[in-house]
């Protein structure tokens, strides 16, 4: 689609005209689950599972159902939200291409990490409340990807935060996870707010969010105004996509249970920005200098995520930095435009099944290790978890990129585009994602080895790790197969092209004779990568954590001083400004208040002495009262 | 100048029509005279209540009948051009009464202080043995119904009234009926006469004000009809200085009865010494038909020299508006309170009148109505809050009633929220239409006073507020009394129209919008 065309969406009919049933069926669930408290607390767990496969069922079938129309783009108009003169606002919902493979990706990743949840979290008390939030949740991420105005996106997106903190602070009697979900809820604060604005710079220029108005509209605006709401937009995406400068949340957000770590921190979530990009690709196409921003953000992201990631020695919290460094992949593909938006969405979709299993496998490891993260506590657990072992190192396989499993297939084209921008942009962004990619081979096969080969370091309190159950082991499985075959279905499935209605040209940037050669030089990286870690790790680490030697590892181990610069550079002001506020407040405004009281009450106890009872005053009062009226009135006239 | 000969003198034509609704009002007050003096006296609270509520709903009726018939919209005068019938004299004359038959439900209530609010023998010597004992004993005396009917009376024609001879008469016949009324409380009887008294001297010391008015405008004018004034300050050869003392007569005899900043002193006295019910009454009916006098003068008599008196009536609403915020503040008497906060309200009235154009008519005259019914519920609910002396109005006896009493704490709430306009209460509907009629006639600077002080007097209302809610009550705490039907009715009118003209003003506006034109 270029500029000049028409955005244009048909009203649903027939089948589709029910697509609301796919927010609605979870978001009843979570209701009945989270009102009916503990009388649900037998059964409520099945609900939970049974709402989400319902909506994936649904999803499948309006899926079949929109690729036997023409026209791949419907819009359906549910009533009127808000109407205040001239300011309108609609529910309604956008169901295409892009849409419809975000529905069945967070109903069919989301239904699997849902069952696997039956199992994991069969002891806890909560486990009710914990699908209840869960399945409000999922409804929340649908009702973001099939919303059809910024406004309903935007719904959707505070709604996920909402069960994202929610999860994150799970286990609420431990104060780091308290704090976790307070720093992501902050940290999101600054996205939404910035979205926020983007939203009223539509309404301000174009009078509307729906995409429909603004995707239309936007050619006509001044380059400035794009320029601002594509910035805006971009923060936006980064605060919920954990992309720099706003990354620092996502790492603690592993406080939360692990299969909330997968399916929201990993799968679903985090790729929001994602989407939100490639949902306003009109917008990015309309200034390049934008797209340059976001494919910068992209590039550093994804390298900061794999430097920290190799420093960390908690399960989790490697996966967490891997998860950040992989959707600054995305990042850097939306961001290149043109067909590598839907580069992006595909390497979303092949990172939602590896890293949802990769996270389900680490879960599996903690669920037979008594809870234990730490890597260096680890070590040979391949004998005694063979099915974790053996979904673990699949999806490890995926997401290094080693053919024919599915990372090669999405992330080769992207570090391809990346080159294929041409001039300096193409070599510092084309050699920045190589370098990713072979860093993610090393900390990724430093966290295998670490935890199924080499010696036993366990604590001494666990004697024989154990398999997990099946019902935790089947989603597993699933994930596993997805992790293999994604890949390469999507693409040669015709992927692209399905998405041809939503980004126009599926045309792939790509230096088509040296492809060969671009796929020999990432893999011979991947594979360097690999076998540095192999021979670092083969022989398992030190038990604790041993002295930095150099500057990169001290400042990879403190999360490349996220923290500290988040600290300095928000904190410390943010709290001198409250500071003075509060002085300001406390010695000026109240000061004012207090003394314009004082004086008040000082005035009326003075005027009451005056009111002395005797009617012989009275009288005067009124007599002086008119001398000066009748005073005043001759002064008027005479004067 | 000639002897006046009798042939001279013709009897001028009447339209009894056009005056019925005084007529009735007068008439039935008669009647209740006569049932005070022949019935016997068990029958005489009831039939006073129903020639009472009946000579006010067929007054109201045939204000109706007569706004119906097009009166508003063609006005006449009549009875030699001494009245007029006009919209905005049936608006006022209407606002009377229906704020007159609430009042008259709170003055015939007898179930909350045994045997009515009022004195049985007005005469026996305040704490002596026999006034103990009629306090203890017997029921109130009845001739209170015929004293307000006259009063109501006196207001009608008050407002109707279209030359200075015949408003000064209608300002005495409701005075006097007003300045007994006050002193006929059957509880502290001492301050409820003290209060009669001092509204009496002060009263007619006003009245000398205003007749001394009269005497200079006829000087000036040579008649005392309202439209010869007009004409003469156009086109009169003589010295206008005449006219301006005149008018600054004039004004301070009206200004008094409205209670204006520096003509309010013996508001809070009067208000807190008469019996609950009067001061209800006063507070109401009184404002209303002392505006409505106001509100002729200024825009019928005194309309084309506006530019040079404005400003100084300006000053007296900033005065009386700041003032009576100011010293609302620091009051600890409920009965004070709300007597400096009607103060206040006289101010904004005055600031809708000041307008100087049609909506000034139309707010003022809507002002008076949603300010009427709030004041008399809050007095309603005044005479509720009782101890062994009788109404506890200190404010520190309300302190925690929020919890013995919630639903009157509540109505109290609501009834304070609306006299600190807030939104969705008539206070606020109110105080909106005078001050954007002030602000369209060009009184920037009186509505800046007017939010000021609303703002100022919002703290004594709230201060009532959190004593009800956020204090203990105390061990000897005041018992709240289960009111009477005729309490309840009135209780609830009064916050049932707060409520009603918040949220739909438009019922009363546009009546208060098609009458505000008069007749000249």
């Amino acid at each position: 689609m270029t500029l000049a065309e028409q955005v244009q969406y048909q009203s649903a009919t027939g089948a589709l005209s029910s697509v609301w049933l796919l927010i609605a069926i979870p978001l009843a669930s979570a209701a009945v689950l989270l009102l009916l408290g503990r009388k649900a607390d037998r059964w409520g767990h099945i609900l939970g599972c049974a709402s989400i496969g319902a909506s994936f069922v649904l999803g499948l079938w309006y899926f079949f159902t929109l690729r036997g129309l023409g026209h791949k783009a419907v819009s359906l108009d549910l009533f009127n939200f808000i109407q205040v003169g001239r300011f309108k606002v609609d529910w309604g919902i956008l169901y295409d291409p892009l849409s419809a493979t975000f529905v069945l990706l967070i109903t069919g990743v989301g239904f699997l990490i849902h069952v696997y949840a039956v199992g994991y979290m069969k002891e806890d008390p909560g486990r009710r409340r914990f699908f209840g939030y869960f399945n409000l949740f999922a409804s929340a991420m649908l009702l973001l990807v099939l919303g059809n105005s910024f406004l309903m996106t935007f719904i959707g997106w505070e709604g996920v935060g909402l069960a994202s903190y929610l999860l994150i602070s799970w286990y609420q009697d431990r104060p780091a996870a308290a704090t976790a979900g307070k720093k992501a809820f902050l940290m999101n604060r600054v996205g939404d707010a910035a979205f926020l604005v983007a939203m009223f710079l539509m309404f301000a220029n174009l009078g509307s969010t729906d995409f429909a108005t603004v995707f239309n509209g936007v050619g006509a605006l001044p380059h400035g105004v794009t320029l601002a709401m594509a910035l805006l937009l971009l923060a936006g995406a980064c605060g919920k996509s954990g992309q720099f400068p706003l990354q620092a949340w996502l790492p603690d957000a592993m406080e939360g249970p692990t299969p909330v770590s997968a399916l929201i921190h990993a799968a679903t979530m985090v790729t929001a920005g994602v989407y939100l990009i490639a949902r306003s690709n009109p917008i990015f196409d309309a200034t390049s200098l934008g797209q340059t921003i976001v494919v910068a953000v992209g590039a550093f992201t994804l390298l900061l995520g794999c430097v920290i990631g190799c420093a960390k020695d908690d399960i989790k919290r490697v996966l967490a930095y891997s998860t950040v460094s992989q959707i600054g992949y995305m990042f850097l593909a939306v961001g290149l435009g043109g067909g590598a938006y839907a580069l992006g969405i595909l390497h979303l979709l092949a990172h939602g099944f590896f890293k949802a299993g990769l996270f389900l496998g680490a879960g599996s490891v903690m669920h037979g290790m008594k809870d234990q993260t730490d890597l260096r506590r680890f070590g040979g657990l391949w004998r005694y978890m063979p099915v974790t072992w053996a979904t673990v190192g699949l999806g490890y396989l995926a997401i290094i990129g080693i053919p024919p499993l599915s990372g090669f297939f999405s992330k080769d084209p992207i570090i391809d585009a990346a080159f294929a921008r041409g001039g300096w942009q193409g070599w510092v962004f084309g050699l920045a994602a190589l370098l990713g990619a072979g860093l993610t081979a090393f900390y990724m096969t430093r966290l295998f080895v670490l935890t199924f080969h080499g010696k036993k370091r366990w604590t001494d309190d666990i004697e024989h790790p154990h398999e997990s159950p099946g019902v935790m082991k089947l989603p597993m499985i699933l994930l596993a197969v997805g992790s293999v075959a994604a890949g390469g279905l999507l693409v040669y499935g015709g992927f692209t092209t399905w998405l041809e209605p939503v980004f126009g040209t599926t045309e792939v940037p790509g230096h088509e004779p040296n492809r060969a050669m671009m796929i020999g030089i990432s893999l011979a990286v991947v594979l360097v990568g690999v076998a540095i870690a192999w021979l670092l790790f083969r022989r398992g680490t030190a038990l604790v954590e041993q002295p930095a030697r150099s500057p990169i590892v001290r400042a990879a181990r403190e999360n490349l001083y996220g923290d500290v610069f988040n600290e300095t550079v928000f904190e410390l002001p943010g709290k001198l400004l409250t500071r003075a506020a509060v002085f300001f407040d406390g010695k000026g405004i109240d000061g004012i208040v207090t003394g314009l009281a004082a004086i008040v009450g000082g005035s009326s106890s003075r005027l009451r002495r005056l009111q002395t009872g005797f009617v012989r005053s009275y009288a005067l009062t009124i007599l002086g009262g008119a001398l000066v009226v009748v005073a005043a009135l001759m002064a008027v006239k005479l004067g | 100048m000639n002897p006046v000969l009798a042939a001279d003198i013709t009897l001028p034509h009447i339209n009894y029509g056009a005056i019925a609704p005084i007529l009735i009002l007068l008439g039935m007050a008669c009647v209740g005279v006569l049932a005070e003096a022949f019935l016997p006296r068990t029958l005489r609270y009831p039939v006073q209540v129903l020639v009472s509520l009946v000579a006010q709903v067929a007054g109201l009726a045939t204000i109706i009948g007569l706004a119906l018939s097009n009166y508003a919209k063609k006005p006449t005068l009549t009875a030699g051009d001494a009245l007029a019938v006009d919209g905005p004299g049936l608006f006022l004359q209407g606002a009377v009464l229906v704020l007159g038959i609430v009042a008259t439900l709170l003055i015939a209530e007898r179930s909350v202080e045994r045997g009515g609010a009022f004195v049985a023998q007005a005469a026996v010597t305040a704490g002596s043995e026999a006034d103990a004992e009629q306090a203890r004993r017997q029921p109130s005396q009845t001739e209170i119904f015929p004293l307000s009917l006259f009063a109501l009376g006196g207001m009608m024609l008050f407002v109707s009234a279209n030359d200075l001879l015949t408003m000064f008469v209608a300002l005495e016949v409701f005075s006097l009926p007003l300045y007994l009324m006050c002193a006929l409380a059957r509880r502290r009887r001492l301050l409820s006469q003290e209060a009669a008294v001092k509204y009496f001297l002060l009263g007619a010391f006003s009245s000398a004000f205003f007749v001394y008015g009269i005497a200079m405008l006829y000087g000036f004018a040579g008649s005392v009809k309202f439209h010869d004034i007009a004409v003469a300050a156009i086109s009169s050869g003589k010295s206008d200085l005449l006219m301006f003392i005149g008018l600054a007569m004039l004004a301070i005899g009206l200004l008094f009865k409205a209670a204006a900043v520096p003509f309010h002193v013996w508001t809070p006295d009067v208000y807190q010494g008469a019996p609950t019910p009067v001061t209800a009454l006063m507070a109401s009916c009184t404002k209303v038909a002392a505006f409505g006098g106001i509100l002729r003068i200024f825009y019928v008599a005194f309309l084309d020299s506006r530019w040079d008196w404005r400003p100084v009536i300006g000053v007296i609403a900033v005065l009386t508006m700041v003032i009576g915020a100011i010293l609302a503040v620091t009051q600890t008497d409920i009965k004070r309170l709300l007597a400096y906060s009607s103060i206040a309200n006289a101010g904004y009235v005055l600031t809708g009148v000041l307008a100087m154009q049609k909506d000034g008519i139309s707010s003022s005259l809507f002002y008076l109505v949603t300010y009427g019914f709030t004041v008399l519920a809050a007095f309603g609910l005044v005479t509720l809050v009782r101890d062994q002396d009788g109404e506890a109005t200190h404010l520190s006896r309300w302190a925690g009633l929020g919890r013995k009493a919630p639903v009157l704490a509540g109505v109290f709430t609501f009834l304070m929220l609306s006299f600190a306009g807030i939104p969705l209460t008539s206070g606020f509907t109110g105080k909106f239409a005078v001050f954007s009629a002030a602000l369209g006639g060009g009184q920037t600077t009186l509505v800046i006073f007017g939010v000021l002080s609303s703002v100022l007097l919002a703290f004594p209302y709230l201060r009532v507020v959190v004593l009800m809610y956020l204090q203990e009550p105390a061990a000897d705490a005041p018992t709240v009394a289960v009111p009477g039907a005729l309490t309840s009715a009135a209780l609830a009118i009064g916050a049932i129209v707060t409520l009603l003209l918040g949220v739909w003003p438009s019922v009363l506006l546009d009546v208060a919008n098609s009458a505000a034109q008069f007749v000249g």
